[in-house]
């Protein structure tokens, strides 16, 4: 790994670690929505057979891990390491998913910027050859994060224009240097930017001067020289 | 330019682009979801008054509320009630329905949690700070009426 002189932020990764295997699952209002047909599973119901939303979170974070893994024709054993992280205190959807497999765990915390975080310190770590398959994970679900965040589901108040919804959704990918898939060349690590928005319900506003860390997704999918998978 | 400068900056920018709810809409919706519950209170008040005619008036007022809070409380749990309130706004949560909704949908999401840790801890969680300032307001006014 040989940093990038002209930006201190950025790492440029010297072996190429490749995405060898990936797993999307959605909930089914993202499911209806335009990329619907790409997503690996679509969930009938928010609950996912479980008694609860935070269950259903776990369970939707066992379920991509195991995808990502079949996708990449391995076992759970081949995997060294699964950095994985959520919205809940103490990461605990990812955390209680990790409980269920026999691999070390590094809890991620970026709220957004989860999925590429992982990305980031997985290509990190597998491109300075210390781990040889790692899982990169990020869960959210609607309603686990509007019970935490904001106000029950079923009280009646009026969502302002600007307010976001929360995906539900979980994704996961396996870094490796064998293999074939799309590679990741570099990676910008952000920094904490702060406008002062104080709207609760204007998130959006809030993280768009954010550009350096929300910007580390868009550095990564441009420059994924896309081999045939 | 400074941090606070710049920042007096974006959110000034971010004022003016963000979409506005519109005033007349919303209002009309609250004013006459919000009417008609008042006349459907007023209907209940009359129907226990005709049904019960010995039924002290005072009394009435008290099953009216009951009827109302339950008829929320019930519409909540299946899932009705927050429909009502994303269109009417104002309109159904200023009624005594709109408390019995804030006290019964925490009971809902937490009740995952246990009867006495979820439940019963978060119950009060949105409809909590309204008794607060309602007990407060009441001893304010109060201390104002005994010097008067």
């Amino acid at each position: 790994m040989t940093k990038n002189l002209k930006n201190p932020q950025t790492v440029e990764f010297k072996n190429r670690p490749k995405i060898i295997g990936n797993y999307a699952i959605v909930g089914p209002k993202e499911g209806a929505g335009n990329f619907g047909e790409y997503f690996d599973y679509v969930m009938k119901s928010d609950l996912f057979g479980e008694k609860t939303y935070e269950k259903a979170e776990r369970k939707m974070v066992e379920h991509a891990l195991v995808g990502a893994i079949d996708c990449a024709m391995l076992t759970p054993r081949d995997v060294s390491l699964l950095l994985a992280g959520d919205l809940l205190n103490q990461i605990i959807s990812s955390s209680y998913a990790a409980r269920s497999f026999d691999m070390p765990y590094l809890g991620l915390f970026g709220a957004c910027s989860t999925m590429a975080e992982s990305l980031a310190i997985g290509a990190s770590l597998v491109d300075g050859g210390y781990f040889k398959n790692v899982a990169c994970s990020t869960v959210s679900h609607f309603s686990t994060a509007e019970r935490q965040f904001r106000f029950p589901l079923e009280l009646g108040n009026q969502r302002p224009p600007t307010s976001q919804w929360t995906a539900t959704a979980a994704g996961c990918s396996i870094l490796s240097l064998q293999g074939k898939g799309p590679c990741i060349t570099k990676a910008t690590f952000g920094k904490v930017t702060d406008f002062g928005i104080k709207d609760v319900n204007n998130m959006g506003a809030a993280m768009a001067p954010a550009i350096d860390i929300i910007g580390l997704c868009g550095m990564i999918l441009p420059r994924i020289s896309n081999t045939k998978i | 330019m400074n941090d606070l400068e710049k920042n007096k900056k974006y959110n000034a920018y971010v004022e003016a682009k963000i979409p506005k709810t519109r005033a007349f809409p919303s209002l009309f919706n609250s004013f006459w979801v919000g009417g008609l519950i008042c006349l459907l209170g007023q209907g209940i008040n009359d129907g226990l008054l005709a049904i019960f005619p010995n039924m002290a008036e005072q009394t009435a007022w008290g099953y009216t509320l009951i009827v109302l809070i339950f008829l929320a409380s019930f519409l909540t749990g299946l899932g009705v009630y927050d429909r009502i309130g994303r269109f009417a706004g104002g309109g159904s949560i200023v009624p005594i329905t709109g408390f019995s909704n804030s006290i019964t949908s925490p009971a809902l999401d937490f009740h995952s949690e246990g009867i006495i840790y979820g439940l019963c801890v978060k119950m009060f969680s949105i409809a909590g700070p309204v008794i607060v300032v309602g007990i407060i307001s009441s001893i304010l006014v109060g201390l104002i009426y005994l010097i008067i």
